[in-house]
């Protein structure tokens, strides 16, 4: 069962632009430029219920603002989305009590006052019963281990704490998507594995929707099996993140250690050396001449151990990203070449 | 309705606790802002010595004890009306993009702040009276016996339509931050004309017939007199009883019309809100 239906989502901003300098400011007085940006064009997928999808992108991407769409904070400019059957920017008092949306960057809770003051209004704002909301409360204060933090001023709390804090309250009305954007952002690697954790856990348990940004790739394989990949506004990738890498890196990283204490010279030929700890050493093999590679530098070294390693999710992703604004600049050039 | 009575006491109630986190500030706070009361009072003194050849003299009508009275309860007015921070308030929410709370969770930005407001007044009004009340008592020969019940009555709702005028006012002021962000400007200029029309620096009557006409146009067609002046005005008996009807129903005409247009503002401006600051 389809819990969010996006088809040809699109947002422009008319942006001002200031021209630099001290006299940009005077003339911007009377005179103004604007441009359009297009942060999200004609964007389109499904999500399934219980599902958890990391959305992906490099700043600016439009993943925030895809995100922003489907909390409702904003219209769009053209295109359809639904929410658990919900139009987000009808801004429905229903919808709002399904779905919950949590920004790394924005505190919600109630700075000057313990989180259980929050906590208590989100009780009455969301008509939580009173049992329920005590056995919530329980709950997870128990599963992200601040039990007892939950009396003291939120900014007495660190922001690994604060953060914990903030899941609960967005978890308290059991809503059934939450919109996740970088919620481990600024954490220590504790707090970011114990929210991992309890992501994770809660998921699996409650079978929530789950729509996660992150630029942690930990994150991302921690908990996400499908990635959608989002960059200059369009959709690049939509499918298991296993396929990322497969399908987005051209190459393989060869591990060798040789016999003795150094590691031979000449292995250029075969690769890029990535990292050389003699007598240990990297090598950067395109895809297609790994075996190729791996028989000619067994036959002409004494070769200890070997092992070959994907590159990382998060290589193989710069790669992509890296290629694509490469493709775009030389697309650009060739039109102002032919103009 | 229970329900949403609770929401309310709800509000209403993690308001008070906030306001009273700081006790230091807050008290410091209060109690200051009794001292432009005090220094009123004698600089109105001095402007009677030196404006009138005797005691008993009159500046535009009003003898030195008028305007005594006059003043304290026009801050008792301002009391009501006066909303600090308000408009600033939802102004630096709109720019910074903490708003999203309110488009996210099912609780409207208008009465959260609305409440929030009333929970900060009453705490202000129950710290605030014993010093008001010190004042009124050693001023009390300034004041004309009491208003008949009608007039007292009168003066309760003069007192309730300010509230609702003054947070409307910089609600609204505040909402316009949606179009330009940056409300600063906007909200001192709104300050001065509302010290000045409201009649918080001199009772409007100085300014009656005696300013250009525009400014009398200003006075009788902007609701800033329900500010300050108006509430002054009906205790110390200066309206008859049908005039004094005549202007509590223009005063619930402005809460109307400034509930609507806030109402206009909120839904028109979240259509434009780009949820700024990430």
């Amino acid at each position: 069962m389809i819990a969010i239906d996006v088809r040809n989502l699109a947002k422009s901003y008319r942006v001002f632009r200031k021209r630099e300098g001290l006299w940009g400011s005077v003339t911007g007085l009377f005179h103004r430029d604007y441009k359009t940006v297009e942060a999200v064009r004609s964007v389109s997928f499904q999500i399934e219920r219980g599902e958890m999808v990391a959305f992906l992108g490099p700043n600016g991407a439009g993943k925030t603002t895809t995100l922003k769409l489907l909390a409702g904070l904003i219209y769009p400019t053209s295109g359809e989305a639904t929410v658990l059957g919900h139009v987000p920017w009808k801004r429905e008092i229903a919808y709002r009590r399904q779905f919950a949306l949590v920004m790394g960057q924005k505190n919600q809770l109630w700075w000057d006052l313990p989180a259980r003051e929050s906590f208590r209004l989100h009780k009455e704002i969301y008509r939580i019963p009173a049992d329920r909301y005590d056995r919530r409360v329980g709950e997870l204060t128990e599963l992200l281990e601040v039990t007892k933090l939950i009396d003291q001023p939120v900014r007495e709390l660190s922001l690994g704490e604060r953060m914990r804090m903030e899941l609960i309250a967005a978890l308290l009305h059991e809503p059934e998507v939450l919109l996740l954007d970088e919620p481990t952002i600024g954490l220590d690697v504790v707090s970011q594995r114990r929210v991992q954790e309890f992501l994770r856990t809660y998921q699996r348990e409650r079978g929530l929707t789950v729509i996660l940004t992150s630029h942690y790739m930990k994150d991302v394989e921690a908990l996400c099996e499908r990635a959608i990949i989002i960059n200059e506004g369009e959709i690049k990738h939509d499918g298991p993140l296993a396929d990322i890498v497969d399908r987005f890196s051209t190459h393989k990283v060869i591990e060798l250690q040789f016999a003795g204490t150094e590691v031979p010279a000449g292995l250029e030929e075969f690769g890029s050396i990535v990292e050389s700890q003699p007598p240990r050493v990297k090598l950067r093999v395109p895809k297609a001449r790994v075996a190729e590679t791996l028989a000619a530098v067994l036959s002409r070294h004494n070769v200890e151990d070997v092992g070959v390693q994907d590159r990382p999710l998060e290589e193989a992703i710069a790669e992509m990203f890296t290629q694509h604004s490469q493709a775009n600049a030389a697309k650009q050039s060739d039109q102002s070449d032919s103009a | 309705m229970r329900d949403r009575l609770t929401t309310i006491w709800t509000l209403l109630s993690i308001n008070i606790r906030e306001r009273l986190m700081y006790r230091g500030d807050f008290a410091f706070a209060t109690l200051v802002r009794f001292l432009p009361l005090v220094t009123q009072i004698f600089l109105w003194a001095a402007i009677f010595r030196v404006g009138t050849a005797t005691a008993t003299g009159k500046i535009q009508g009003y003898a030195y004890g008028d305007m005594i009275a006059y003043f304290l309860l026009a801050n008792v007015g301002r009391a009501f009306s006066s909303m600090p921070g308000l408009a600033s308030g939802i102004a630096k929410e709109i720019r910074e993009g903490s708003i999203k709370r309110f488009l996210t969770q099912p609780v409207d930005l208008l009465d959260f702040y609305f409440y929030a407001r009333m929970a900060h007044k009453l705490v202000y009004y129950v710290v605030a009276f014993g010093p008001f009340a010190l004042v009124f008592w050693l001023c009390r020969e300034f004041f004309p016996p009491l208003p008949d019940y009608w007039t007292m009555a009168g003066f309760g709702l003069s007192l309730v339509f300010a509230f609702l005028i003054g947070f409307f006012t910089e609600s609204l002021i505040g909402l316009i931050a949606f179009w330009f962000l940056e409300v600063g400007s906007l909200i001192f200029i709104f300050m001065m004309l509302n010290y000045f029309l409201s009649g918080h620096m001199i009772p409007l009557d100085f300014l009656k017939d005696r300013m250009p006409y525009a400014v009398d146009l200003l006075i009788d067609y902007l609701p800033f007199q329900y500010l300050a002046y108006f509430p002054s005005a009906v205790w110390l008996g200066r309206y008859n009883h049908t005039e004094l009807a005549r202007h509590l129903v223009a005063a619930f005409l402005w809460v109307l019309a400034l509930w609507a247009i806030n109402r206009l503002a909120l839904a028109r401006g979240l259509r434009r809100y780009s949820a700024y600051g990430g």
